[in-house]
């Protein structure tokens, strides 16, 4: 029972277990919102856990997540356009509005996205890592901006939402289950992945790439590939946050949304399996409440990160742990440069030249 | 020829602001190690500063004051605070907690004084136009915005290259410890340096006050641009942010005056403007893709 409860996947099954009863509590409780709310959280939980296979397991700062999530959206809005109008896409690519086409070709274009954005920006480390996701997911939220066709500024709306498998997906509930059930999935990939010889040497490069390369590993593929994976998933949260929301705008991907989603990452607890989730609910109902108090919310969110970021590291789950009197599976951090041994560089910086004199 | 003269001076101009956001923010980052996203917010600080001062006072040389000072206090005070506390962590840590600040502050100014713009006039001594070549008059004010870039330009390559202070930032970037040992404050001297960035970002707010409008979230707009310019530059390369910014602003400014006109040829007017916008905005992420693929620590990089 002890190891049981130690195991951070009984934790997870215990959540989501629970969670798959909020539809029904919800209308006891008298506050049928709760249901909304919680498919929101569901679906940025998976956004969430995605980037946290690059900042957790990787150590590989990608400000520019929300692109991915943006892309799954836009595959979404616009088939349903096409749909409705009856014009191919591109003049060889019918419209739809089924999510069973839409969703896996938003995973898939997710995937092309990060794939290409990844090959480009994993050549650069450390800042200008941070900057380049950064510069692309902007350059992909000002040509969604300009693309008038399909609403730029004011976006897409999507009236006609489709049954998928005989399930009516404009049933609130009915749609939470599906997040839910999608999260429960990906959340065992990740598992599986941050098990696998794959999760290892993702750990590998955040703890030390240089002694991956010294022991033979090339990482640049194994970065790559992990990179692909969490634009996928961004992806798929994308293309369900449309379904939720029957909107689709530039929005999605504005660079605040990728600072949003680190903010979950690090809120519920870098590098963990629950983490992610436990901070986009942290998030999204901390935004919630406080918007509810005042319309000034920010004001407060804001020192709050920085207290948190401050005074609280390993986010929730850390708190979780130190309750439960346990250390972190995934506490190795770089250690700050001053604290370095010799010889040694911090994770994410690339290999300096010897200095050369004379 | 006339309308591209204009436009290479408003891309020169658009490019000294962004160097006076950029050189504090790339001497921050090669002396501190630290990415600060609220360098916007600092500049947005000085311009509100300077706004209200002018519009309570009238005096041109006393807003100009209040926005310096503004930022500078504040900005001393929020590395006093924070931003201390964020040297030794890694970038994420920093990323998030300067993102958290730019929410309040943001937030903070729409307390103050509301969502709308406020707007600002050109100091009287400064309006009216100055005929820089014959049958091409130019805005005597964006002369000035130039003419004050260049100066802090080089008044901050005398102060680095020429001043024991500069040394002393010169070393502390290199050879942290080493300075530390030799018994300089350290942290006083990571004080006055944010203090001087701060100050900076706050002059080019209050620049940029009467020709763009004041509001809350007008520094992320720039502040990203000006992320944008010290990677191109070779992050905590002053040199480098000087070179960055003038070649950001020259290209975006020469883009947005240009490609609208251009897509108009092939397609439907109103649609090529948006497009166009689109396109010109893309530009200068694409300008640093392409220097970082080439050139992966910038094109001056500070420690090579």
């Amino acid at each position: 029972m002890r190891n049981l409860l130690r195991d951070e996947r009984s934790w997870v099954v215990l959540v989501l277990a629970l969670a798959a009863f909020i539809p029904v509590l919800a209308p006891m409780l008298d506050s049928p919102a709760t249901v909304g709310l919680a498919t929101r959280i569901a679906i940025y939980a998976i956004a969430a856990s995605s980037l946290n296979l690059l900042l957790g397991q990787g150590g590989l700062v990608s400000f520019g997540h929300a692109a991915y999530f943006g892309l799954g959206g836009y595959v979404v809005g616009i088939l349903y356009a096409h749909y409705i109008s009856e014009e191919p896409f591109l003049g060889f690519i019918p419209g739809s509005n089924d999510l069973l086409v839409t969703m896996p070709l938003a995973i898939l274009v997710g995937g092309i996205g990060a794939a290409i954005i990844g090959a480009l920006s994993l050549r650069t480390a450390g800042v200008q890592f941070i900057m380049i996701t950064l510069a692309f997911a902007q350059m992909l939220f000002f040509l969604f901006v300009s693309l008038k066709t399909y609403g730029g500024d004011d976006g897409l709306a999507i009236r006609r939402v489709a049954p998928m498998l005989g399930m009516n997906l404009r049933d609130p509930a009915t749609l939470y289950w599906l997040c839910l059930g999608l999260l429960a999935f990906w959340l065992f990939l990740m598992d599986r992945i941050a098990r696998s010889r794959f999760g290892r040497i993702l750990a590998g490069v955040r703890q030390g790439e240089r002694r991956m390369a010294a022991i033979g590993v090339r990482t640049y593929p194994y970065k790559l590939v992990a990179f692909v994976i969490a634009g996928m998933g961004a992806a798929m949260a994308g293309a369900l946050m449309v379904n939720y929301a029957r909107f689709v705008s530039p929005d999605m991907m504005h660079w605040t949304k990728s600072g949003e989603l680190m903010v979950m990452v690090i809120l519920g607890g870098l590098g963990t399996l629950l983490g992610p989730v436990l901070g986009a609910a942290a998030l999204v109902g901390l935004e919630y409440t406080l918007a509810g108090l005042t319309e000034h919310w920010q004001f407060i969110l804001g020192p709050i990160l920085v207290v948190i970021v401050l005074f609280a590291r390993g986010g929730l789950m850390g708190a979780v742990r130190r309750i439960a009197g346990r250390r972190l599976p995934h506490e190795a951090q770089p250690l700050p440069p001053g604290e370095l041994p010799l010889g040694e560089l911090p994770s994410g910086e690339l290999p300096r030249e010897p200095a050369r004199h004379g | 020829m006339a309308l591209l003269l204009e436009q290479l001076l408003n891309g020169i101009q658009l490019g000294v602001t962004l160097f006076l956001l950029a050189a504090g923010l790339t001497l921050v980052f090669g002396i501190m190690g630290v990415i600060n996203l609220a360098h916007g917010s600092l500049y947005m600080i000085g311009a509100y500063a300077a706004a209200v001062t002018a519009t309570a006072t009238g005096s041109a040389i006393l807003s100009l004051l209040a926005g310096l000072a503004a930022a500078a206090a504040i900005g001393m005070l929020l590395e006093y605070v924070v931003l201390r506390r964020l040297y030794a962590r890694d970038h994420l840590d920093q990323v998030l907690a300067t993102f958290g600040l730019i929410l309040f502050f943001n937030q903070g100014m729409v307390l103050l004084f509301g969502r709308q713009p406020l707007f600002v006039n050109v100091p009287e001594a400064l309006q009216g136009f100055v005929r820089v070549l014959p049958g091409i008059d130019y805005p005597i004010y964006r002369l000035v915005i130039i003419l004050v870039g260049l100066l802090v330009a080089l008044g901050l390559y005398l102060l680095i290259q020429r001043t024991r202070i500069g040394m002393l930032v010169r070393a502390g970037a290199t050879h942290r410890e080493m300075v530390r040992a030799l018994g300089v404050d350290v942290r006083l001297l990571y004080t006055l340096v944010f203090g001087l960035g701060a100050l900076l970002a706050g002059l080019a707010g209050l620049m940029a006050g009467p020709i763009l409008s004041v509001q809350p979230g007008m520094g992320e707009q720039i502040l990203i641009t000006t992320f944008v310019v010290v990677v191109i530059g070779g992050i905590g390369s002053v040199r480098g942010a000087l070179f960055g910014a003038v070649l950001v602003g020259l290209v975006d400014t020469i883009l947005r005056a240009y490609v609208p006109g251009l897509l108009r040829q092939v397609m439907e007017g109103s649609e090529a403007d948006a497009l166009g916008a689109g396109l010109a905005s893309m530009g200068v992420y694409l300008l640093m893709a392409l220097v970082l693929l080439v050139k992966p620590r910038g094109l001056f990089p500070a420690h090579a």
